[in-house]
């Protein structure tokens, strides 16, 4: 049997090491064409009509006139007369013509007659959500009640982490061509392999006629799995046009309005513990909603598992608002919040460094030592030591500095994937996977790992992916493509080469097992002299190529991957007490992924992640009008994203000590963009005095909490 | 979010074509009837909203297209010229995916309206690195991985080689925040793009050569 271990650390060529993205180029000079660039041969545009009101009955619609527009070739109707419309936004009618302009005119000119029914858009006043709040059942676990009487001290705070949408750059959308009984899709997603069933299912068209074609994607986030209503619309947009594409893309402002959202998580939370900062009890009252299904509890408490004694409440409130999709680390950074500020709160009631009191209780977590030492390199990079103050104990100034830090976890196990390696006699490779690649450099992981098992160059593997012909291989979600690409790309390129070997041994005089792939040659292992260029060793198949496929396997991963892992992430700021300004003044995160194959992309990978903890902490907020029940800031000025010049020092320090190498490769999508968003909100405690209990820590309500210390 | 843009200025025109849409959306029945109105027809300075020639000069060369008056300049690039670099993503002045220069400022594509780009120089993501020739401005982006998924990607390169051809000194990363301020990238790679900046400008000085 092939071996199917990574080569020791010190022997891996690649692996480990920083190099460039093996599609950088054709991305920073615009050649990289994304689905939402494509100009087919007779291409139409489509455009959504959308429904204005949060709650609706759907009276009468009228396409006539929208019909007659000029270069209209279809109008398709979603919703009719009587249904009922539970969110602003919701799809109503599509329309195709020969110009954008025309397509988006045709919309304006559907007529649409709505009864309005009362609604609901807001959840952070659970009292307000009347019967729209369901109530999950209390989970308890130990004596809360014994242990808050028996508690050296109390700490009860109330939190709100609010909706926030995925704002992906590339909208939502694809181009679809239905001609005769064959659909060619080209999405903006993040499941290549199923993005195609999923919508032969809709268009009740068997898998196999849906054709799947994407190079790029321009951001998902999490909200870019299935084929949903415009892709389903597109297509039959399409075949109503007689087969030509249709170029369905959502609007900036349709974009924020339902194309996914993270869910809210408002809450109280009551900890009892001893003197020396240990945690014993645990109680929250939480609520959330993603919209109109609810909101389900966050895993709480965070990380800090197995604190004893446990009363846990939760609601989830339904509201008319456009629904939830996964977000990055799903229902963690909620959770997160929720537990790591309630930790940083009772630590200032204690009046102790909380670095102390998260050690403390490390020992409620599943991976004890693996959080001391990383809150240690932790506090070494940001000068814990020397630059912590007991909470608002920071000088005369209006400008005020503060530390905070936070914990996550995250599991990223690889997931299912299959991959098709085949050798030219040509010397030519070239690697098969239905994967897709967004932005976190799966094609120049798969290139490394394909170059590190043949001893053959980065530049040498022909990457390609984007396609369901190839074999399958999972969606991009939960951070499971790294280990998963890897698992299956190591084993077909071994099984390759075994094939490869089959064919040297006899020319080289050494029996197989003594072959090795090393710099782009074939040599006998200890006699290096003894060798093949990788050219001539190939030429040797003749007429003949290798085909191999290899699969990762979630249940029986092998050595190659695993599952697992923590972080930690410190942040400094300084908070304007004069206009409430949070300003970043350095965030470090130390992250452990286990195995690392390229050290340049994981680091992006968490320097982004951290990015977006600025931008959720300090800016992101999805705002709903209760009055007209509509998003209020769906474009790009009100919903704010941090800019360049608001993301202060960042300092990212990867575990790639031997016992996390060891563990195999894990995802890292995910963990990092965790803990950054309450660390910043604990900080922003220990600077000013108070903590600000709903982020994003807004200059509104910093100046508001600090009224409120003042009073 | 601060920006260091210029609002496009169109010379004895409505420059914004949120105005311009808002009348698309009241004005719908009276476009269908003027439709059928010869543009030419309509008076001095009136135009459209049937379609119109439009001669565009870009990365030094003559485009013809012909677009309705209300049709961006972004619009114009992406949907009839097939130039797919700049991303329309905000569509609203905001975010900078679509930065080109014209006339040697750097703008925002989907802030102006293609008519009103004639006569203009305007330079597009197309345009760099030509003969074959890799711009350092995107070499560094490489190099320093300033890209994740890529979208905001050009409109940075661009806003970069604009800042770089009017400041050629760049030197702190204070600067290059600056001149960056108004562009937005959701996946978070402003650490590579500070440092690419940076280092880009290093390389056309020491090169120097301004435009490659």
């Amino acid at each position: 049997m092939p071996e199917y271990s990574w080569p020791p650390k010190e022997k891996r060529r690649l692996m480990g090491k920083r190099h460039d993205r093996i599609d950088g180029l054709e991305k920073a000079t615009g050649k990289a064409k994304y689905g939402s660039d494509l100009n087919l041969p007779g291409m139409l545009h489509g455009a959504l009509l959308t429904c204005p009101h949060a709650h609706a009955r759907v009276v009468s619609i009228d396409t006539s006139a929208a019909e007659r527009m000029p270069g209209v070739t279809a109008v398709r109707l979603i919703a009719k007369a009587g249904d009922e419309i539970q969110w602003a936004g919701a799809e109503i009618a599509a329309v195709s013509a020969k110009t954008e302009e025309q397509a988006r005119d045709a919309v304006k000119a559907i007529q649409v007659q709505y009864e309005p029914l009362p609604h609901l858009v807001h959840e952070h006043d659970l009292q307000k959500a009347g019967p729209r709040a369901k109530a999950a059942g209390e989970v308890l676990e130990g004596d809360p009640d014994e242990a808050f009487k028996t508690a050296d001290v109390i700490s009860e705070q109330m939190y709100g982490i609010p909706v926030i949408t995925h704002c992906c750059l590339e909208p939502h959308g694809n181009v679809v061509r239905w001609q005769g009984d064959k659909v060619d899709l080209y999405p903006s997603t993040q499941n290549v392999s199923g993005i195609g069933g999923d919508l032969a299912k809709s268009l009740e068209l068997p898998a196999a006629q849906v054709a799947v074609h994407q190079d790029h994607i321009g951001g998902g986030f999490g909200s870019k799995f299935v084929a949903d209503r415009w892709g389903v619309e597109a297509a039959r947009l399409s075949k109503a046009s007689g087969g030509a594409p249709v170029k369905l893309f959502l609007d900036r402002a349709t974009e924020l309005t339902i194309a996914g959202v993270r869910p809210s998580a408002y809450g109280v939370v009551k900890l009892g513990a001893k003197k020396d900062g240990t945690v014993t009890v645990w109680e929250s009252r939480t609520w959330a909603s993603g919209g109109f299904t609810g909101g389900n509890s966050p895993p709480i408490p965070y990380v800090f598992t197995r604190i004893p004694n446990k009363r846990q409440n939760h609601s989830a409130v339904s509201i008319n608002a456009g629904g939830a999709r996964a977000w990055r680390a799903p229902n963690h950074q909620q959770a997160c919040y929720l537990t790591c500020s309630a930790l940083e709160d009772l630590a200032a009631k204690l009046k102790m460094d909380p670095v102390e009191l998260f050690k403390k209780n490390a020992d409620w977590t599943p991976r004890p030592e693996v959080y001391r030492s990383q809150i240690d390199k932790a506090a070494e990079l940001i000068d814990w030591k020397k630059k912590w103050h007991p909470r608002g104990d920071s000088g005369s100034s209006h400008l005020k500095r503060g530390l905070g830090l936070a914990l996550h976890t995250w599991q990223g196990g690889g997931h299912a994937s299959q991959a098709r390696t085949t050798i030219h006699a040509d010397g030519t490779v070239e690697i098969e996977l239905g994967s897709q690649d967004l932005g976190t450099g799966t094609r120049t992981a798969i290139a490394i790992v394909a170059a590190e098992t043949l001893g053959l160059r980065i530049q040498d593997i022909r990457v390609k992916i984007g396609e369901n012909a190839y074999p399958p291989s999972g969606a991009s979600g939960g951070s499971t493509t790294i280990g998963g690409v890897s698992g299956s790309t190591r084993r077909s390129m071994t099984h390759a080469l075994d094939k490869l070997f089959d064919v040297v041994a006899p020319v080289l005089g050494a029996p197989k097992e003594q072959l090795e792939a090393v710099d782009g040659k074939i040599q006998v292992k200890g006699n290096p002299a003894k060798n093949l260029t990788w050219q001539a060793a190939c030429a040797k198949l003749g007429m003949n190529k290798i085909s191999e496929m290899g699969t990762n396997d979630p249940k029986n991963p092998g050595g190659l991957t695993s599952a697992g892992v923590g972080g930690v992430q410190m942040a400094e700021v300084e908070v304007d007490t004069e206009t409430g300004l949070v300003r970043m003044i350095k965030t470090v995160a130390v992250q452990d992924c286990g195995t690392i194959v390229n050290l340049k992309t994981a680091e992006s990978q968490t320097y982004g992640s951290v990015i977006m903890s600025i931008c959720a902490a300090l800016m992101e907020e999805r705002i709903m009008d209760a009055q007209t029940g509509r998003v209020l800031n769906p474009d790009m000025e009100f919903y704010k994203l941090a800019g360049i010049g608001d993301i202060g020092e960042i300092v990212v320090y990867m575990n790639m000590e031997k016992e996390y190498d060891d563990r195999g490769v894990i995802g890292l999508g995910e963990p990092p963009a965790i803990g950054g968003i309450t660390a910043i909100a604990n900080a922003v405690a220990n600077a000013i005095g108070v903590r600000v209990s709903h982020v994003p820590l807004t200059p509104e309500r910093v100046l508001a909490a600090l009224e409120r210390r003042n009073a | 979010m601060k920006s260091k843009k210029d609002p496009p200025q169109g010379k004895g025109s409505v420059s914004r074509r949120g105005f311009i849409r808002g009348v698309g959306v009241s004005g719908g029945a009276l476009g269908l009837v003027s439709t059928s109105v010869p543009a030419a027809a309509q008076g001095a300075g009136a135009m459209g909203p049937g379609p119109v020639p439009v001669t565009l000069r870009i990365n030094g060369q003559t485009k013809n297209v012909t677009v309705e008056p209300r049709v961006t300049l972004l619009d114009a690039l992406r949907n009839h010229l097939d130039m797919t670099g700049a991303k329309r993503v905000c569509d609203r002045g905001t975010c900078g995916a679509c930065t080109v220069i014209m006339n040697g400022k750097v703008v925002y594509a989907c802030s102006v309206l293609a008519v009103d780009a004639q006569g203009k120089d305007i330079q597009t993501i197309e345009g760099l690195g030509q003969g074959g020739r890799t711009h350092p401005v995107a070499a560094a982006f490489v190099r320093h991985d300033a890209q994740q998924c890529g979208y905001c990607t050009p409109g940075f390169v661009m806003a970069a080689k604009g800042l770089l051809d009017r400041n050629p000194n760049v030197r702190t990363e204070a600067e290059v925040e600056q001149a960056l301020g108004g562009n937005l990238c959701r996946c978070g790679t402003y650490v590579g793009v500070r440092k690419a900046v940076l280092d880009a400008a290093r390389e056309m000085k020491t090169r120097g050569g301004r435009n490659a």
